[in-house]
């Protein structure tokens, strides 16, 4: 090996422990963006095989009823491949030993064949066959939750009919992946589950036959869908459709590409975050390189070596650097890309996994990484290359100080030397000293952006569970209907009161922007189900008017006072022009309340509902239930307590992932920096840190004036840190926001502490590490030499 | 020719520092190196003592070991009373930092502090130190108070450094080469400010050099060689440093 290199080697080997702790920090960059790549093109790949496989369909609308020649027509619109017409229905479903009522979604599926579109992956059993109208197939989770396996039976109310289905077949399907009920926000398997009857038995048991009440369509390559859904909504309008909607609207692909894009976001900002520290740390290890080999860049120079090789030296000094790093973290972003992957596979009960992460996104990896320990080291190098060696052999001139404001002052005077040596060397490096504590900052914003979700969620939850709703559950009805059945729901056992809510679906012009979503009808001052803005504040409803989620107005651009036009779909479709006459911000959804008497009259239709909040006393639940069990036409119960738990546990499996890598980063970011730049203060003061101990300065003296000057950046670096958390927050909450849900940035004070104590924590160990060194600073060595 | 008056004898017999038997050995690899091989010596109270020898003669070793920045393989050092050598870390550092004053050749002063702050360093863990301004006047730098190292010359930084060694009134001045990295008159200018020391601090003094002349100054000449004391010669009277010339 030529000379040149193995002075290469060596240097590696002496500054190991500093290019182990860039390496880390680099090696988490990579990860990161390896991880969130992989992933994020692994579940992108399975949807995408998983969808095309099981023929997932790619325009999906509802009607009352629709006889099912209209099937034949509507394959004759330009771009339709195949059309599947189906009768999806709710019920109540009993099982035993299971109090609560469970809503079951009823899909229809041909009793002889398979289904031309959203086609089941069978997990035991089989499909349902002809003439057996009490079999079933189960969605797996469903199945799951209930311990339910083929040969099973449970009992479900259909039509007003009680039956006893029997299970024969689990199942998955690309249409339900999230499986999410009416009201709910996220999937809860053992209350709500999805349930494949036989065409002939769900036509027989609804009185629809010769007709159907759902519709999918797979459309040809390139066609656009909303052109097709233009003509359909045409065609089915007379049969009662609320409007057709594309893939990417339907509620679980929305989900699944949802936490994709979130994928997209973690991907760009965080290895961002751990290059740019990467780029600064190799900085400062490579000038203090260059610093102390500065006679030997002469000797190279007096010996011929060129400018040039003299350059690449250090250039290559650096790329080895962020080669350990990148290595590390191409391995480790690729386990935990898989392990990321399994687990979104597993949450999302993927039937098969692609996970072939793409060369590229290594390459990316890599070339980022080297791009920013370059840009990094770039100073360092040309200063190492264009050394005159005349100039590198002679010792370096005594580094220039100057006395700070701080300590001409009055206050300066009362100063000790040694913390008079711990400012001048912060103010004689200002940038460095700067860099050290956004280096700190960094780390303490990592984890607060981290832990910030905990705190965003118990708010969302606080708000919408408990300050907005005062019931203990709500229940939707199938159809609309007169408000006289609130007495039934009032007589009912344990019922304390019951409030009507109509949810009417409508789209919203204004200019030429517009919403599809629905009016919920409440009563003027409801005690239940609350128009509570995230705020705080109690809404009162008014007699006429739109009272629009703040979302919701801005989509449309309105404000207080402007119109507009609302267009229903159900019914009658009447069509109005309305005012604006409130606005509240929540955090679901895109909202749109008004009183339930003008809705009402909107509607031209006698008082009516399509839900009933109750308050509940909870010692009569089980009768309760036994009675909402054998209600016919129910398509929910959302019971408050279960939700929140639902709720809650879902965030906390994938939060509590989420906020474990993070902290690991966070720590190593922290590590890193502090480990580095004292390391570097120990070598270019050693010789001053060993003659203090000649002078009689004890070790822990010493210690005060390294550790301190460290201590004093982390301590600016520290709050620092929560402010920039606090902004990495917002930058993160604003790119989740969506229509669905908004995350309001709530960062408590006791996450701002955790974050800098986790911080501290892995500063105080790199502090140690280079305390033990000083702690075996040889002091005759250092002061026999010149430096 | 002026000569100085030697310390009064009576105090000369006072030994402040003492050197029993002491050895030195490093294990460098498969190497074993003797750099002391059984050295005995005793300073004086208020002498002054050059050490002369070639480099690797051990003189520096001796001069680590009587400082408390090292410890003998085997032997003992005392001060005054003290065993000094049978101490621990703590102990030693303790006694650098009440009983012993160094001076070395790389000056070592702190870069980020002014010549004045680099006195009070030390002046700050004294037990009864002078005043930073007094011990820097005491070697001709009275004017130079606020001045960083990066400001001085060579032997104005060496001065500074003889000041931090005085200044908390050390019962013993060791200097290592205390002009092994000046030119011959900046050289004196240094000398001048230890011999001044000594002479007006009675403080304990020993100096190691490889430059024979400035053992003229000297009350007493200990000749090194090969880790051991070859020949001990004292001088019957002691020139003044700006006399020497090399």
């Amino acid at each position: 090996m030529r000379a040149l290199n193995l002075k290469l080697l060596r240097n590696l080997w002496k500054l190991r422990g500093q290019v182990l702790a860039i390496a880390v920090v680099i090696a988490s960059g990579v990860a990161v963006l390896v991880m969130s790549l992989s992933a994020q093109q692994a579940l992108q790949d399975t949807a995408a095989a998983y969808y095309e496989r099981q023929r997932f369909a790619e325009i999906f609308s509802n009607v009352k009823r629709a006889p099912l020649r209209l099937v034949e027509r509507i394959s004759t619109i330009p771009g339709v491949r195949s059309v599947e017409a189906r009768i999806k229905q709710f019920a109540t479903l009993s099982i035993e030993g299971f109090e609560e009522p469970v809503i079951g979604q009823l899909v229809s599926i041909p009793e002889q064949g398979e289904p031309r579109l959203n086609r089941l992956v069978m997990r035991s059993g089989r499909l349902v066959a002809a003439g057996h109208p009490d079999e079933a197939v189960l969605s797996e989770p469903f199945a799951e939750a209930h311990d339910l396996q083929p040969g099973d039976r449970l009992q479900a109310l259909m039509n007003g009919n009680q039956r006893t289905l029997t299970v024969v077949g689990i199942a998955l399907s690309p249409e339900f992946i999230y499986a999410i009920g009416p009201g709910a926000l996220t999937p809860d398997d053992k209350r709500y589950g999805i349930i494949w009857l036989g065409q002939e038995a769900m036509a027989a048991a609804y009185d629809l036959d010769g007709a159907f009440n759902d519709l999918s369509l797979g459309l040809l390559h390139d066609t656009n869908p909303e052109q097709v859904i233009e003509r359909l909504d045409r065609l089915l309008e007379r049969y009662g459709s609320q409007g057709a909607i594309a893939r990417k609207d339907q509620i679980s692909n929305w989900f699944l590409m949802n936490e994709i894009e979130q994928l997209k976001t973690m991907s760009t900002i965080l290895p961002t975050i751990f290059l740019a520290v990467a780029a600064f740390l190799s900085n400062m290890v490579l000038s203090r390189l260059i610093a102390t080999d500065r006679s030997e860049i002469g000797l190279m120079k007096a010996f011929g070596y060129s400018n040039w090789q003299v350059g690449w030296h250090y250039t290559k000094l650096v790329m080895a650097m962020a080669s350990v790093g990148i290595l590390l973290g191409w391995l480790l972003g690729a386990w935990l890309g898989r392990v990321n992957t399994e687990l979104y596979a597993e949450f999302f009960r993927f039937p098969l996994l692609i996970f072939r992460p793409d060369a590229g996104v290594f390459a990316i990896g890599a070339i980022i990484s080297l791009i920013a320990a370059l840009a990094g080291s770039l100073g360092s190098v040309r200063y190492a290359a264009t050394l005159p060696p005349a100039e590198a052999m002679l010792p370096p001139a005594p580094p220039m100080f100057r006395k700070t404001a701080l300590s001409k002052s009055r206050a300066g005077h009362w100063l000790d030397q040694p913390t008079r040596i711990i400012l001048r060397q912060i103010f004689r490096s200002p940038v460095r000293a700067l860099l050290t504590c956004l280096g700190i900052a960094l780390s303490v914003a990592v984890m607060v952006m981290a832990l910030q979700w905990i705190d965003s969620i118990e708010k969302i939850v606080q708000v919408y569970f408990h300050d907005a709703q005062r019931q203990s559950m709500t229940v939707g009805l199938v159809e609309t209907q007169a408000d006289t059945v609130l007495d039934e729901f009032r007589r009912m056992p344990g019922v304390l009161a019951a409030e009507p809510m109509r949810a009417v679906s409508a789209d919203f012009l204004v200019g030429n922007r517009s919403h599809r979503g629905a009016i919920e009808g409440v009563l003027p001052n409801p005690h239940l189900q609350r128009v509570y803005d995230a705020g705080g504040e109690v809404l009162q409803v008014p007699p006429d008017g739109l009272i629009f989620s703040t979302r919701l107005a801005s989509k449309l651009g309105v404000g207080i006072g402007d119109t507009v036009r609302v267009e229903v779909l159900q019914d009658r479709r009447p069509k109005r022009e309305t005012p604006v006459v409130a606005l509240f911000e929540t955090y679901m959804g895109t909202p749109a309340y008004m009183h339930i008497e003008a809705l009402n009259r909107m509607m031209n239709q006698r008082p009516s509902l399509e839900a009933v909040n109750l308050l509940v006393d909870k010692h009569q639940l089980s009768s309760l239930y036994q009675r909402l069990k054998s209600l016919p036409k129910v398509s929910a119960v959302v019971l408050k307590d279960a939700a929140v738990k639902e709720f809650n546990d879902t965030m906390a499996k994938t939060i509590m992932i989420y906020t474990t890598f993070f902290a690991a980063f966070a720590c190593a970011l922290g590590f890193g920096v502090v480990y580095n730049s004292t390391r570097v203060a120990l070598s270019e003061r050693g010789r001053e840190l060993a003659t203090l101990r000649v002078l009689g300065f004890h070790r822990g003296e010493i210690s005060y004036i390294l550790l301190g000057e460290a201590a004093l950046l982390i301590l600016v670096g520290l709050p620092l840190g929560c402010f920039v958390g606090h902004g990495l927050g917002w930058v993160m909450t604003s790119a989740m926001d969506s229509e669905l849900y908004r995350i309001p940035l709530v960062i408590k004070a006791a996450t701002d502490a955790t974050a800098v104590l986790v911080t501290l924590g892995a500063t105080a160990f790199s502090a140690a590490l280079v305390r033990r060194r000083l702690d075996h600073l040889d002091l005759i060595a250092v002061l026999k030499t010149r430096e | 020719m002026k000569v100085l008056s030697p310390p009064n004898p009576a105090t000369q017999q006072t030994i402040t520092l003492r050197g029993r038997s002491l050895t030195k050995t490093y294990h460098t690899g498969a190497v074993d190196v003797h750099a002391l091989r059984g050295v005995d010596l005793s300073l004086f109270e208020g002498e002054l003592v050059v050490l002369l020898g070639p480099s690797g003669s051990g003189k520096s070793t001796l001069l680590n070991i009587l400082g408390g920045l090292d410890t003998p393989s085997s032997g003992q050092v005392s001060f005054r009373d003290m065993d000094v050598t049978s101490g621990d870390e703590s102990l030693l550092t303790r006694y650098r930092r009440d009983h012993v004053g160094f001076v070395f050749q790389f000056y070592n002063l702190i870069p980020s502090l002014t010549a004045r702050e680099n006195v009070a360093l030390v002046t700050e863990i004294a037990v009864d130190p002078m005043e930073p301004a007094e011990a820097l006047s005491l070697v001709g730098l009275g004017e130079r108070l606020n001045h960083f190292p990066a400001q001085l010359s060579g032997g104005e930084q060496q001065r500074v450094a003889i000041a931090r060694a005085i200044a908390k009134r050390p019962d013993i001045l060791l200097c290592d080469e205390p002009t092994g990295a000046l030119d011959s008159h900046t050289g004196i200018l240094v000398l001048e400010a230890i011999e001044r020391v000594n002479l007006e601090l009675g403080t304990t003094t020993a100096v190691i050099t490889h430059n024979t002349v400035i053992g003229s100054m000297a009350d007493r000449v200990l000749h090194f060689g090969d880790g051991q004391v070859i020949n001990s010669v004292s001088n019957p009277s002691r020139q003044p440093a700006r006399e020497l010339s090399w």
